[in-house]
């Protein structure tokens, strides 16, 4: 489309590298790129709700240590494609699933111990939904549920978790309260504590700002930009700027298809596709 | 359609721009006449109607900067604003050389004149229809329009160049002709330099279009 | 109230902002247009009241007229260990009672909690064993009690060969409320909102782990309502007992012997006529233990719950 162009903008090596086309547009020509690694491999995925199509010949590699953003309307298929990750929606009647989804390789819908899987692939809800327990017992929950006894390592795991997430001073002092009590924004924080107290490789995220006020989004958003790198993040949300803002990746959807999936720049300056486009321009509907 | 305001606000954006676009063709064709001419009356004219230039890029400008504020517009939108605001600047350059042109009318006044016209009208004929291919490209969404206007560019140069030659001859020929030819190469010189906005304009209309600018990815 | 005050006058909000928000609703202030709209928001109000009242009235009345016809013959004798017809000691019927309804309840509850679980938690939607489980409780929970002393009788004291037993009675009042905890166990687990469940799936939890640790903990509250409701049944009931459990005013030395509730014994006082008053003191007693138990069951309710009593 346009030999020899530079991108001035994007000149970290996330732009290219790998097979997608709609990344790897500026990438002829970089020796020195390496291959990144993907934490999830997904291949000819096609998903049903008892007769319902709601996921189309999904396939897409999502990177590991950026923040991958899904986008697209409602009833588009991103929550489902989420749920898909972890094996949430084994938990719907009627869903069924056909192709492959890997998780660095190992295929989730093999012979697989499904709570390893969510272990290693950790969730945050759309509405903040701490266990009615104390601060202490919501994030001491994850590590006991996985065999951690001892006093001191709990100590030790919910320490980092709150500290990672940030609102550590919030919390100190009042770790045997009711989770309850917090406000809406440090309820979600805390869920994302809980969710990096058993260590996950993944975070998924579906829509986690949704139910929150500005100033908790943005901590929130600034949180998952500090996450990335050391865990892999994927995000669904309904926030077009929220995308832009924190994804390195976007993938678009509608209708149960990925339409677009590329850097998130890419997708928001020049999208390649007509309904993405309009989708983001806001035209859609 | 959703975001019908939105969409209002954009199609306002454009008729900005085309008006402006018109009112420096205006301001040029005026400024050459008058030249010819020796008509002041036209000549104060286009002078004044620099002010109402100024007063439209300002406008323009004042639009563009709320459609990012209140609609933070990407892709093409974003595109389509970012290149407008670009755009003008050189526009409003252009409206400067022709009241520059227009002021050294009035020195030219007095004076018999000492050359014949003919490459100078087309120098002025050329970048006009440049600067109207520009927006032409702009309203048209048109690359291959703004991709012509950025070849005619070496037209102008050329007939520049012919103008400076003819210039200097008429000084060899008599040294009383150079106050004049001084003037007429300052005339000639903002000519070329309306040629060179309608290419970067051009360039811009490019970029609104593909995200490219003077093959650079931008956006 | 919104309505009003989007519609009056300035002058008049500014009034009513410092009353209260019952003095603003009798206030008369404001458009005329909305008369009709007040008189009802007024009557209202004075239907509540007036049933509030009534109710509170009632039950004051039934406590002071037992309190004030029982009092007086509560003394020591009362409280002897053996029952004999000059000190009609109710203590063998308390011993009995507390012992009836725990052992009622220690069957039961488990029994009851975890049928809600399977239905709630581990039977798939559509299922015709959970239409049919849930058809047989709504029915049973509306037998009259007197039948299921009938059953009682014929199945634990007859053709099991138990006689009139704490045992048989115990069966028998297990069955009677088995229906209401598993009601009440199912609505509870079904008011823990899903969220609970998925972020502990979320987690890697199983479902085991996501029930006892995260379900069972938030319903606790409520399944303790049903429990409540249970003991409430239990320690209210006659007829079903006469016929299972007997009447014999003894403390049982074993749950195959015979023994009366406070209830029974109160059924037993007033029907034989001699010791009405007797009769009233039991009834103080009984009310008082059913206040005692009312108490314990939110104490505990706060406290096993989830901790926090906040649960949905």
């Amino acid at each position: 489309m346009n030999g020899g162009a530079v991108d001035i903008i994007k000149k970290d090596p996330k732009e290219g590298g790998h097979g997608f086309a709609g990344v790897a547009r500026h990438s002829e020509g970089r020796a020195d790129i390496q291959k990144p690694a993907h934490c999830f491999d997904i291949k000819d995925l096609d998903l049903y709700y008892g007769d319902f199509h709601a996921l189309k010949d999904v396939r897409m590699e999502m990177e590991k240590g950026r923040i991958t953003a899904l986008i697209g309307p409602s009833g588009c298929g991103k929550s489902t494609l989420l749920k898909t990750l972890n094996r949430m929606n084994d938990l719907i009647e009627g869903c069924r699933i056909t192709g492959d989804v890997e998780l660095f390789g190992e295929n989730i819908y093999g012979n697989i111990d499904v709570n390893m899987l969510r272990k290693r692939v950790g969730m945050v809800f759309q509405k903040p939904n701490p266990f009615p327990l104390s601060i202490y017992d919501n994030i001491a929950f994850g590590p006991r549920t996985h065999g951690v006894k001892s006093r001191y390592d709990l100590d030790e795991i919910i320490e980092t978790s709150l500290r990672d997430t940030a609102i550590w001073d919030e919390v100190k002092d009042r770790l045997k309260k009711p989770a309850l009590d917090l406000s809406g924004g440090q309820q979600q924080r805390l869920c994302i504590a809980r969710a990096l107290a058993v260590s996950p490789e993944v975070i998924l995220l579906d829509e986690p700002t949704s139910a929150l006020d500005p100033v908790s989004t943005g901590k929130i958003e600034e949180l998952l930009i500090n996450l990335s790198g050391k865990y892999s993040i994927i995000i669904v949300t309904h926030n077009m700027q929220q995308a832009a803002r924190i994804s390195d990746m976007t993938a678009f959807f509608l209708l149960g298809e990925m339409i677009e999936y590329s850097s998130t720049e890419a997708m928001f300056a020049r999208p390649e596709d007509k309904r993405t486009e309009d989708y983001i321009t806001g035209r859609f509907g | 359609m959703m975001r019908s305001r939105y969409d209002e606000q954009l199609s306002i954006l454009n008729n900005e721009l085309i008006e402006m676009g018109a009112m420096i063709e205006d301001a040029i064709g005026n400024a050459v006449r008058a030249l010819e001419e020796r008509d002041m009356a036209v000549a104060n004219e286009v002078i004044s109607s620099d002010y109402a230039i100024d007063e439209k890029e300002r406008e323009i400008e004042s639009l563009c900067l709320k459609l990012i504020l209140i609609e933070q517009p990407v892709a093409s939108d974003l595109r389509q604003v970012s290149a407008a605001l670009k755009m003008i600047t050189d526009m409003e350059r252009v409206g400067d050389h022709a009241a520059d042109i227009s002021e050294l009318c009035v020195y030219l006044a007095d004076s018999e004149p000492i050359t014949n016209w003919a490459n100078m009208r087309e120098m002025a004929d050329t970048a006009t229809g440049m600067l109207t291919g520009a927006i032409d490209a702009y309203v048209k969404r048109d690359p291959q329009i703004a991709q012509a206007v950025i070849g005619r560019d070496d037209k102008v140069d050329d007939l520049f160049d012919a103008v400076r030659n003819d210039l200097i001859r008429l000084i060899r020929e008599d040294a009383d002709n150079g106050a004049q030819a001084i003037d007429l190469l300052q005339i000639a010189k903002y000519l070329e330099r309306i040629g060179d906005h309608a290419v970067n304009i051009a360039e811009w209309v490019i970029f609104s279009i593909t995200g490219i600018h003077k093959d650079t990815r931008v956006l | 109230m919104i309505h009003k005050h989007r519609f009056s006058s300035s002058h008049t909000t500014e009034t009513q902002s410092v009353l209260s928000p019952r003095q603003r609703l009798f206030n008369d202030g404001g458009s005329l247009a909305f008369h009709g709209h007040k008189l009802s928001e007024k009557g209202l109000a004075i239907v509540t009241w007036t049933s509030a009242i009534v109710t509170i009235a009632v039950l004051a009345y039934i406590i002071i007229f037992i309190f004030l016809k029982g009092v007086p013959y509560i003394k020591p004798s009362l409280f002897s260990y053996t029952y004999n017809s000059d000190n009609v000691s109710l203590m063998p019927a308390l011993i009995s009672t507390v012992m009836m309804t725990t052992l009622s309840l220690v069957i039961a509850v488990p029994l009851g909690v975890f049928a809600a679980v399977f239905l709630t938690e581990y039977a798939k939607r559509g299922n015709r064993a959970v239409a049919l489980i849930r058809m047989t409780m709504e029915t049973l929970s509306g037998i009259p009690s007197i039948v299921y002393g009938l059953f009682g009788m014929l199945f634990f004291v007859t053709f099991l060969g138990w006689g009139f037993s704490v045992l048989a009675g115990t069966f028998t009042l297990s069955i009677m409320i088995l229906p209401l905890i598993m009601r009440s166990a199912e609505e509870a687990i079904i008011a823990v909102p899903d969220t609970y469940r998925e972020g502990s799936f979320g987690l890697g939890a199983g479902r085991l782990r996501t029930v006892f640790r995260i379900v069972l903990p938030s319903a606790a509250t409520g399944i303790l309502a049903g429990v409540i409701l249970a003991v409430g049944r239990i320690v209210g009931e006659t007829a079903a007992l006469i016929y299972t459990a007997g009447t014999v005013a003894q403390v049982p030395d074993s749950v195959y012997e015979s023994a009366r509730t406070l209830s029974v014994h109160m059924y037993a006082l007033s029907s034989e006529g001699l010791h009405i008053g007797e009769g009233y003191a039991t009834a103080v007693i009984l009310l008082i233990l059913v206040i005692l138990i009312n108490a314990c069951s939110a104490w505990i309710a706060r406290r096993v719950g989830t901790g926090f009593g906040r649960n949905a």
